[in-house]
């Protein structure tokens, strides 16, 4: 069995006097999608925060790529070709459009052709290009977070909610995206509440409850299992949203 | 001893070395015209009472409450003037003492109340910036009104006739010292300061004290679970004002002048700032060591460098680096050191003996830092 | 989001209505550039400030230091210049001023590099021990500065071409007054496109926003709000420089006088905001300058009436920077 591309190991994460994460361990193969799900609550987030150096893991290690970057800070995991989009997209409203897109390309001008790309999917950045970006609806800022975490290859992306609040038509064309992107190089960890999302896209599920990762496996066999979906999501999970 | 754990409002030394410097200071203050004979330590005596008070009622602020004021002068400068001018315009009368008092009380606390409202509800860093806009404003109006004030000369007026070196308490001397009018203010200075530490003592340790080092901690958990952080902070503030304003009209007594120097100034501010901090933070005898140190320095520390620039003599720098008017240098460098390493300044290393106290540091620590919006 | 002009509106709205007040139009035009001039050279200095708050949350009460440092060096520079600065062409004027407020500058900045390491590093995110530590540092490098240049005041007269006034008509204009207004406009220039048209400004612009997404698409925002603490800090110099020049006297004290005035300013614009830094000091170099012929008791305190009734306008200063 190859390498996965990132594998944390009993990783702690204490916020304040909180402690959120504990002992969470999972693997992220190469090339696919993993969904990472879990109740409100269950430490999502955390560990998308901290696997990004966001918040210090206390104990346990993140590996990724066969280097260990559990100490790393922020930019230098950055650097090793992990992008983030934070659930709260955390877009720059003062820049515009183009100016968010010129921050997020760090070798340079953005490629035309993968810019092309980008606007086919998500056509509304093409048009307020030159707006300041706190002009658009939350369903532009997602694309527009989305776009700037893809605007450069990169072997990682963790996306946090990314259907947060979307239009059913735009979450065609993001999950169209992601898929196009599985088909390239990239590997995505992907944080969901909206389950029929999930199950369109991912090729395997770490479900998380109380701060550790209670299950493991591929999402075929989590979907066909409803007891083991009851157990740890709760219930109505279909209509979660 | 349960009548001293009550005056100490249970709030006690907890080291010994701490109990033994508390003792000496307060004994030394108390024997003092006896002991130290001479106006100039009597000055200094009197001065150091008048500092504890003020440093004491700004730990209330930065140690407790966890604001930085920079207008905590303006309230000390409002004191004594409010007196000053009663003194300066009714004679002197105790009536006008009076009149003076209430007068400033009642402009402190008003001011303090408006400044809270408008400006405690948002950061730390924002009211301290506007404390020092308005202190420096109040500095220069006090300048700007010589008829009420009398400008930057500042006012000389008679004292009540009890307080005056010509009074006298009886014949002859008492251990060689004359039992005059100056003895009589000493006294009334020592014995109102002693009464409002206590005072403050009472206050840092009831339930409104506690209300406020939780706000301190965590403003956002003590608004979750109910208390009105604003409104807690306010009057806190207006009671540091309060008392603030109670040791100017001390100092206004006891000097019988009043001028901006000694009273409004930047300078004083950077005084009770340095006070408190090295004394120790959120300890209220933090402030009665503090203040005792610093006049202290800025009294003999002078001297002191004085010897050491001569050492240095012919070296140019090094001269001026221990110049006797360079005491604030060395000082500064002692709060900035207090500040990282001894966040909780003489009590604190006092206390250290019994067991390690929590740092300032570990309280200070912002919270989670959170991306969401 | 629009882009907000009313504040920029304010800054003529202030003029004209100084204009009947006044009364003369010539005292008024005078009035005006000296209020220009002023509100530049805050401006200069408290750039610096606002960014430095707007992208670490960092405050340094010690930036009255760099002023004060900035002036000093100046004053020296130009003292031992004496010769240059006392001919009679512009030119060797020059010659004299360009070296000293460039040495005025690279002092301030290397001073603020030294600063940040040392002083401000240990304690981010933590305010109350920031607003302390600054504080101890004006206090230690206030003394410095009377250990380095002595307790006395210098004196320093203004280079021969730049004193007097030239003569429009009937209206008087001081020929350094209006030297500050062109330094001033330019460094504002300098630093909008800086800030709009480059990466590095994009960056910081960014970075005031969010500073944790700018760390996460993977730039050490450790090392550009270093950049701009020590750029701050050298701008903070020429503002000294150009402040010493303008009152012809420098004393230690220099650093702790004109910092209120640019507290106001930055509380006034908009903590973090270059834009509203900006109106904020033209607004506050006017105010106080008419204020100053129309009712010279209450000019000082003008400036916090101001900031009081823009508060109380916008609570959070003209441009309130959104944050996280």
């Amino acid at each position: 069995m190859p390498e996965p591309l990132l594998s944390l190991r009993g990783v702690e994460t204490r916020i304040g006097r909180y402690h959120i994460l504990h002992g969470v361990a999972f693997d992220v193969a190469e090339g696919g999608l993993t969904m990472l799900l879990g109740r409100n609550g269950a430490g999502k987030t955390t560990t998308l925060r901290t696997i990004m150096g966001l918040w210090r893991a206390a104990a346990g290690e993140i590996r990724f790529a066969g280097r260990d970057i559990t100490r790393l800070a922020t930019p230098d995991i950055a650097r090793l070709g992990i992008a983030y989009v934070p659930e709260s997209m955390a877009i720059f409203a003062d820049l515009t459009v183009q100016e968010n897109l010129i921050l997020a390309a760090r070798a340079g001008p953005p490629d035309a052709k993968r810019l092309d790309w980008i606007f086919g999917r998500f056509e509304a950045l093409k048009r307020f290009w030159a707006l300041p970006a706190g002009n658009l609806s939350g369903g532009q800022k997602q694309m527009l977070a989305v776009a700037r975490a893809i605007i450069e290859p990169r072997r990682l992306l963790l996306i946090d909610e990314p259907t947060k609040g979307l239009a059913p038509a735009i979450i065609a064309n993001m999950i169209a995206a992601f898929a196009e992107l599985k088909d390239g190089q990239s590997t995505l960890l992907v944080v969901e509440q909206n389950f029929a999302f999930a199950q369109q896209l991912g090729d395997s599920v770490a479900v998380m409850d109380d701060g550790k990762v209670a299950h493991t496996g591929t999402m075929a066999a989590f979907a066909a299992d409803t007891a083991l979906q009851q157990h740890l999501l709760g219930l109505g999970m279909g209509e979660h949203q | 001893m349960s009548l001293l754990r009550a005056a100490l409002s249970d709030d006690l030394p907890r080291s010994r070395w701490l109990a033994i410097a508390l003792v000496l200071v307060v004994l030394g203050l108390a024997l003092a015209p006896f002991a130290f004979p001479g106006a100039k330590s009597l000055n200094v005596a009197a001065k150091i009472c008048v500092f504890i008070v003020l440093a004491a009622s700004f730990d209330l602020l930065l140690g407790y409450t966890g604001i930085v004021s920079f207008a905590h002068t303006m309230f000390f400068g409002i004191g004594a003037y409010g007196v000053a001018i009663a003194l300066t315009r009714m004679g002197g009368e105790w009536s006008a003492v009076a009149v003076g008092l209430v007068a400033g009380l009642v402009v402190a606390i008003v001011l303090a109340a408006l400044i809270g409202l408008f400006s405690l509800r948002v950061r730390t860093i924002f009211f301290a910036m506007i404390t020092l806009a308005v202190a420096s404003a109040f500095l220069i109006l006090a300048s700007q009104l010589p008829q009420l004030t009398g400008g930057e000369d500042g006012l000389n007026y008679r004292l009540p006739a009890v307080l005056r070196p010509s009074f006298a308490l009886a014949d002859g001397t008492f251990l060689g010292v004359r039992l005059n009018g100056r003895l009589v203010d000493y006294y009334l200075v020592y014995v109102v300061s002693f009464a409002l530490v206590l005072l403050l003592l009472r206050i840092v340790n009831s339930p409104f004290g506690s209300v406020l080092m939780a706000i301190r901690e965590n403003p956002f958990r003590a608004e979750a679970i109910g208390y009105r952080t604003v409104v807690y902070r306010t009057i806190a503030s207006c009671i540091a004002a309060a008392v603030a304003a109670l040791a100017g009209a001390l100092l206004a007594l006891w000097s019988s002048q009043t001028n901006p120097d000694t009273t409004l100034s930047f300078d004083i501010m950077v005084d009770i700032l340095l006070m408190v901090v090295i004394g120790g933070m959120g300890t209220i005898y933090g402030a009665v060591l503090g203040a005792t140190v610093l006049l202290f320095a800025q009294n003999y520390l002078q001297d002191l460098l004085g010897i050491a620039s001569q050492a240095f003599a012919g070296v140019p720098l090094l001269a001026n680096l221990f110049h006797p008017d360079r005491w604030l240098l060395w000082l500064g460098v002692a709060f900035i050191l207090c500040v990282y390493f001894f966040p909780s300044g003489i009590v604190g290393s006092l206390r250290s003996s019994s067991g390690p106290r929590a740092s300032l540091s570990a309280r200070d620590a912002s919270g989670p830092k959170d991306l969401k919006s | 989001m629009k882009r907000d002009w009313l504040p920029w509106l304010l800054i003529p709205a202030v003029g004209l209505l100084a204009l009947p007040l006044v009364g003369s139009l010539a005292s008024w035009v005078t009035l005006s550039v000296a209020g220009l001039a002023m509100g530049l050279m805050i401006f200069v200095m408290a750039s610096g400030l606002t960014l430095t708050f707007g992208l670490m949350d960092v405050l340094n009460f010690g930036h009255g230091a760099f002023i004060a440092v900035g002036a000093f060096v100046a004053a020296s520079v130009m003292l031992a210049l004496a010769p240059l600065m006392g001919a009679d062409s512009l030119w060797l004027n020059l010659g004299a001023v360009v070296p000293a407020v460039l040495a005025a500058m690279l002092v301030s900045g290397a001073l603020g590099w030294g600063f940040e390491r040392a002083i401000v590093q240990p304690v981010y995110g933590q305010h109350l021990r920031q607003i302390l530590v600054t504080t101890g540092g004006l206090i230690v490098a206030e003394q410095l500065l009377k250990v380095i240049w002595g307790p006395e005041q210098i004196t320093l007269a203004r280079p021969t071409a730049l004193r007097g006034a030239f003569l429009l008509g009937d209206v008087a204009i001081e020929k350094y007054r209006l030297l500050a207004v062109v330094v001033g406009l330019l460094v504002f220039a300098a630093l909008a496109l800086t800030l709009n048209r480059t990466k590095l400004g994009l960056l910081i612009r960014a970075g005031v926003e969010n500073g944790e997404m700018v760390e996460a698409l993977g730039y050490r925002i450790r090392r550009l709000f270093v950049g701009v603490f020590v750029a701050g800090s050298a701008l903070a110099g020429l503002g000294g420089a150009m402040w010493g020049l303008y009152q012809e006297t420098v004393t230690a004290a220099i650093g702790a006088q004109v910092i209120v005035l640019v507290f106001i300013v930055v509380i006034i614009g908009g903590l973090g905001s270059i834009g509203g830094c900006f109106v904020g000091a033209l607004l506050v170099g006017l105010t106080a300058n008419y204020i100053g012929f129309l009712a010279p008791k209450v000019a000082l305190g003008s400036n916090i009436l101001l900031m009081a009734l823009i508060l109380l306008w916008r609570p959070q200063g003209l441009y309130a920077v959104a944050k996280r």
